[in-house]
């Protein structure tokens, strides 16, 4: 059982301030939406809570079961738990599907045991192939340069592919959806669907509801203006859907750009 | 109206202008087989003065502070007394056994050859032992692809070089097992020398060569290198060339690859060791249909400078070559990579590349990257392409993200940045090689 909580978070890059006091807990087993228009601070939550050096937490805090994660590196976070599916997944050029992920497990099993000597060849190959099956993912996607020249399904599924491989406890989905024709998103949301159970809690952070149709969150979250705004059950997506996201605003955006809202 | 002033401008030079002079002298020249070489090329360096950064192939490469003077000959044996050579440098690099191996020590050699290469014909052998047996294959090879006018170095070289390898290739023989050479260079002395190869018709091999020696800080230790090769019509080479000099190590060589109608070169260069390392690499493409690739692989931390100079000459029409150099810097570091692509007057149909890639990883190292083009053919192809980077911040996040701690999110990202060069190495344990140098520096 894990449990992500955030309480009173306020990030900012340079002297802007993008969060402003967001509170979430996030436990396995559970599956969470941010929905909220652009510009919200939706992909700074995600960067923030994965330990991007450009996002700077000035107040609040994040504890992973218990443990207060802000002070860590983001390798640290990762081999916590913690996932990252990327909006925009970066190329490494010069780096296989295949040799990064075997880097990525080997190093989790190195920080549990410093002489470990890496998983076995075999066994790296039978549990890549079995993920990448499950993403329907071509055999000669793991030689491929990572990244490097993916079209944007590629990218959205190797970050799923990536999710199965190192089995977080918690995953945050930035955007998952975007640049994803409708096929691919069947697919994407398959894995991720296929991945989510008892241990797996997934915050799925997405602009439209679309994705929802294919992943089914138990919880919906709107935010606005780096807080969250309303909280609620599936139903609120589909509000969303009809209604878009006026009345939102004009419930909670009333305060003049660049003045701050009183808290 | 007002006569200006007139401004007289001295210049100044800093540090220790002193002019030294090396302290060679003309009978420690070798006598026997070779004589009238030796001549010329202790004329010509006699004649030629140190290059200084006047000189256009010498302008960001500053060796004033080279202790000419105090370079000597090691003396026969002289290996006995120094450290030995590493015994990783004797295993094999490329796929398996070796046809042979030759040991190039200060005052020795030792050599091996399989029996049966010998008996096809195969010369592989040290010079001293060349110059006594095959003088005639000498006057072939010496100073016919690298004259000794090029340079102080390569005269110097041509003059004086007291080790070196003679490896010869008998018409249409395919050599399977690569021979493998290594130059050990310990001590504070000259090692001169000079390699020859002659691949004749339609004949093929595989040749490593390695230059290595410990880190001696604070001796003074020069390495002046001739490389010398003919690749004659529809003969195949490939040549892999490694340095791992000591980090005290003056460096110069002059090496040039001739490749004659329908012949091919694949030549690999891997680069990590010496102080200050001036090299001219040189492929001339001299009969139709030769080919050539050239790849490099650097690596420079501390104070090094590398400069590779190269020039991809296409002096016969249909003629394809293809150079890709990649270098990381870490330190203090600087290297220099200065390209040229010739194409002759009739050249016609030549297909000519060139690209270097350069990634810096700190602060305080430099990367300079000239590429240059001299076409006086209409009918060719010539791309070329220069890039000096930085290392990014955020593939690094990406790595981390995924667990992967700092240190070793900048190793993949710098083999990833070396990968397109290890695709172009037909040989595991060359990569292998490449990939320890990687490890060794990042740590």
């Amino acid at each position: 059982m894990s449990e992500l909580i955030i309480k009173n978070l306020h990030v900012s890059i340079g002297e802007k301030e993008i969060l402003k006091g967001l509170n979430l807990t996030i436990r396995s087993g559970e599956i969470h939406a941010i929905m909220g228009p652009n510009g919200t601070g939706k992909s700074t939550l995600a960067y923030t809570l994965m330990g991007h050096p450009n996002y700077i937490v000035t107040a609040g805090e994040v504890t992973f079961n218990g443990e207060n994660i802000l002070e860590m590196e983001a390798d640290e976070r990762s081999r916590l738990g913690l996932f990252l599916a990327f909006q925009y997944p970066v190329a490494i050029p010069g780096v296989t599907v295949a040799n990064f992920l075997r880097s990525a497990i080997n190093a989790r099993r190195r920080a549990k045991n410093p002489e470990d000597k890496g998983i076995s060849i075999p066994d790296f190959r039978k549990m890549l192939k079995e993920k990448m099956e499950l993403l329907k993912m071509d055999a000669s996607f793991a030689g491929r340069y990572l990244n490097d020249g993916f079209s944007g399904g590629e990218k959205k599924r190797a970050e799923i592919l990536q999710m199965a491989a190192l089995k977080p406890a918690i995953a945050i989905l930035d955007e998952t959806d975007s640049g994803l024709d409708i096929d691919a998103l069947r697919i994407v949301s398959e894995g991720v669907n296929t991945l989510s159970g008892p241990d797996l809690g997934v915050l799925v952070i997405t602009h439209y509801q679309r994705l929802l149709n294919y992943i089914k969150p138990q919880f919906v979250h709107i935010m606005m203006n780096g807080r969250i705004v309303e909280s609620g059950g599936p139903d609120l997506a589909l509000h969303l859907e009809e209604q878009g996201y006026d009345w939102v605003r004009e419930k909670y955006d009333d305060v003049p750009a660049g003045q701050e809202l009183a808290s | 109206m007002e006569e200006k002033p007139k401004i007289t401008v001295t210049r100044t030079r800093r540090g220790d202008s002193a002019t030294r002079e090396f302290s060679f002298r003309r009978d420690q020249l070798r006598a026997g087989g070779v004589d009238s070489y030796r001549a010329r090329a202790w004329e010509a360096f006699q004649r030629q003065s140190l290059p200084d950064t006047t000189l256009e192939a010498w302008r960001r490469t500053d060796i004033r502070h080279l202790p000419a003077d105090k370079f000597s000959l090691p003396p026969a044996g002289a290996f006995l007394d120094l450290p030995p050579v590493r015994t990783d440098l004797l295993e094999p690099l490329a796929d398996g056994q070796h046809g042979g191996q030759i040991v190039l020590l200060p005052g020795g050699a030792t050599v091996e050859l399989d029996e049966k290469l010998a008996a096809q014909g195969v010369i592989f052998t040290d010079l001293l032992t060349a110059e006594q047996k095959y003088p005639d294959l000498l006057a072939r090879l010496m100073g016919q692809t690298v004259n000794p006018e090029e340079g102080k170095f390569a005269a110097l070289a041509g003059a004086l070089a007291q080790n070196g390898v003679v490896l010869y290739v008998p018409k249409g023989l395919q050599v399977e097992a690569p021979l493998h050479s290594i130059l050990w260079g310990p001590g504070a002395f000259a090692h001169l020398s000079h390699l020859l190869v002659l691949v004749d018709e339609g004949a093929s091999v595989t040749y490593v060569h390695e230059a290595a020696s410990p880190d001696e800080s604070g001796l003074d230790t020069l390495h002046a290198g001739l490389v010398e090769i003919q690749v004659m019509q529809n003969a195949s080479l490939k040549f892999v060339e490694l340095q791992s000099w000591g980090k005290h190590v003056w460096n110069f060589s002059h090496e040039r690859v001739r490749v004659e109608r329908g012949g091919s070169l694949d030549w690999i260069f891997g680069a990590i060791g010496s102080r200050l390392t001036k090299n001219f690499s040189e492929l001339d493409l001299a009969g139709e249909g030769a080919t050539g690739r050239m790849s490099g692989f650097y690596f420079t931390d501390g104070n090094q400078h590398l400069d590779h100079d190269t020039q991809q000459n296409h002096l016969a029409p249909h003629t394809t070559s293809d150079l890709l150099f990649k270098g990381a810097l870490k330190g203090k570091s600087r290297s220099v990579w200065q390209g040229m692509i010739y194409v002759a007057p009739g050249a016609q149909k030549t297909d000519g590349y060139q690209a270097n890639r350069n990634l810096i990883l700190d602060e305080h190292s430099r990367a300079d990257s000239l590429p240059g083009l001299e076409i006086l053919a209409d009918d060719v192809r010539c791309t070329h392409g220069a890039t000096v980077g930085r290392m990014e911040a955020e593939p690094l996040f990406y790595l981390k993200s995924r667990g992967i701690p700092q240190a070793e999110a900048e190793k993949l990202v710098v083999e990833g940045f070396f990968d397109p060069i290890f695709q172009r190495i037909p040989f595991e344990g060359v990569r292998a090689r490449f990939q320890q140098y990687i490890s060794d520096k990042m740590s």
